[in-house]
């Protein structure tokens, strides 16, 4: 049967007929996989983008076609996203800083200037 | 986490929380700051519902042509000539489907899933570029595509880079690197064939003549006709109107066709010195609604074989999908 298409491959299908609803089902593209990229050996694993896929083994491997085929890399983590547990985007604020933390700062400890003050008064 | 919107076996973390459901003038006004302010959107941020609405739609649609554009090129892959192309077309192609599996994801996060977007995709509901709808019938039809519907489309994509949302604009940075690859090999083929034996010269010609329409209509209807865009360039979804992106395509890529001794067909096609635009004339618009509403040469092909592949496909994600389980033989 020819479906008169100049691609020869397309005219070896049974192509269904027009207006053929065709369902893809909920789930049946697997489960989200949350990519990490390690550029050189002892970097950082880096998070680059995601994958589907039905399980870890094959999320690596889809994750090595989707972000090694360029630039240098020597390793790649996957989870799946589900796994992660987070922070709510909305608890931002407790991130906020005092300003005032010059107590944990090597700055924060004037030492010169006190032994230079010590001297001095000698 | 940007790609984790929507996880079918956990509950949907980006689902719009009932405070989302109506846009709240304050913060809406705060996120209108945010926007004018140069700050990303980021998945879980509170968005107007039309904000994610319009996004869904663009990023949903920009990743159904990197996917059916793969098909008229995917054509030529058996028959390029020589082992280089061949080697160049393959990459390119599995470029844009990665491409398109990257903008899958920049959609997902704003919580609708893949299959939806896919069973969209094949009932029609959905669109995707309306280039894509036209055949490649020789070789010099996939130097055009790769030099000039990538110039036209990195245009569209460097402008949609600097847009508001987050995860749409890291893919677009991605792609865009990887772009520049799929012009410069489509522009060393479109060269190779400009400056060759007189066969090869009137193939590529004929190829462009039968492409600059397509091509012109890409940038989508004048400004002067299309509504309600103000408000999606405010919130940084549009980052430039269709008539600029189309100057801007012609005014770095039609001195590359001329200075290769070819011409386009358009007689009224020049730069206006004066106001430093160019100046063309209109294409056809009607053919353009017709070609996107299912009257192209090749609309039903893309989604017949886009359907094929889902169908042909399914087994083999199910198999995967529970590994441990083996088909027994009935034992009577």
């Amino acid at each position: 049967m020819s479906n008169d298409s100049l691609d020869p491959r397309v005219n070896r299908l049974k192509l269904g007929e027009a207006g053929e609803v065709v369902k893809v089902e909920e789930g049946e593209n697997w489960n989200i996989y949350e990519v990490f990229h390690q550029e050189k050996r002892g970097a950082h694993h880096e998070h680059v983008g995601c994958v589907h896929a039905p399980d870890p083994q094959l999320a690596l491997v889809f994750a090595k076609e989707q972000f090694a085929r360029r630039k240098k890399c020597v390793n790649l983590w996957v989870v799946k996203s589900a796994d992660i547990l987070a922070f709510d985007v909305e608890d931002e604020d407790m991130f906020a800083n005092n300003m005032e933390k010059t107590y944990r700062d090597a700055s924060g400890f004037k030492v010169m200037e006190k032994i230079n003050k010590f001297k001095q008064s000698k | 986490m940007y790609g984790g919107g929507y996880i079918f076996d956990e509950p949907n973390r980006n689902q719009l929380r009932e405070e989302q459901q109506h846009d709240e003038p304050e913060k809406l006004a705060a996120f209108e700051a945010r926007i004018a302010n140069g700050e990303k959107i980021e998945p879980g941020d509170w968005m107007p519902a039309e904000y994610r609405r319009q996004l869904i739609r663009l990023i949903e649609q920009h990743a159904h042509s990197e996917i059916i554009g793969a098909l008229p090129e995917g054509t030529w892959i058996t028959r390029a000539p020589g082992f280089k192309r061949k080697l160049a077309l393959i990459a390119k192609v599995q470029d844009e489907i990665g491409h398109g599996q990257l903008l899958y994801n920049a959609a997902e996060t704003l919580g609708k899933s893949r299959e939806a977007m896919i069973n969209d995709l094949l009932s029609g509901k959905s669109k995707y570029s309306n280039v894509f709808n036209y055949p490649a019938e020789t070789w010099a039809d996939v130097a055009v595509i790769g030099f000039l519907i990538d110039a036209a489309a990195i245009v569209n994509q460097v402008a949609n880079a600097k847009g508001s949302y987050g995860p749409y604009c890291r893919a677009l940075e991605r792609i865009c690197y990887e772009e520049s690859f799929h012009l410069k090999q489509g522009h060393d083929a479109f060269i190779e064939l400009a400056t060759g034996t007189p066969a090869q010269k009137q193939m590529l010609q004929d190829a462009l003549n039968r492409w600059w329409q397509p091509i012109m209509h890409f940038f989508g209807p004048p400004d002067k006709s299309s509504s309600h865009s103000e408000k999606l360039m405010q919130w940084k979804v549009k980052m430039a109107s269709n008539d600029d992106m189309r100057n801007q395509f012609l005014e770095s890529y039609v001195p590359k066709i001329w200075e290769l001794g070819l011409t386009l067909p358009d007689p009224v096609l020049r730069k206006n010195t004066a106001t430093g635009r160019w100046e063309y004339s209109d294409p056809d618009w009607d053919e353009f609604f017709r070609v996107i509403n299912g009257g192209g040469p090749c609309n039903m092909e893309r989604l017949q074989v886009r359907k094929w592949a889902e169908e042909r496909g399914r087994w083999v994600r199910k198999a995967l999908m529970k590994p441990m389980e083996k088909r027994v033989l009935p034992v009577a």
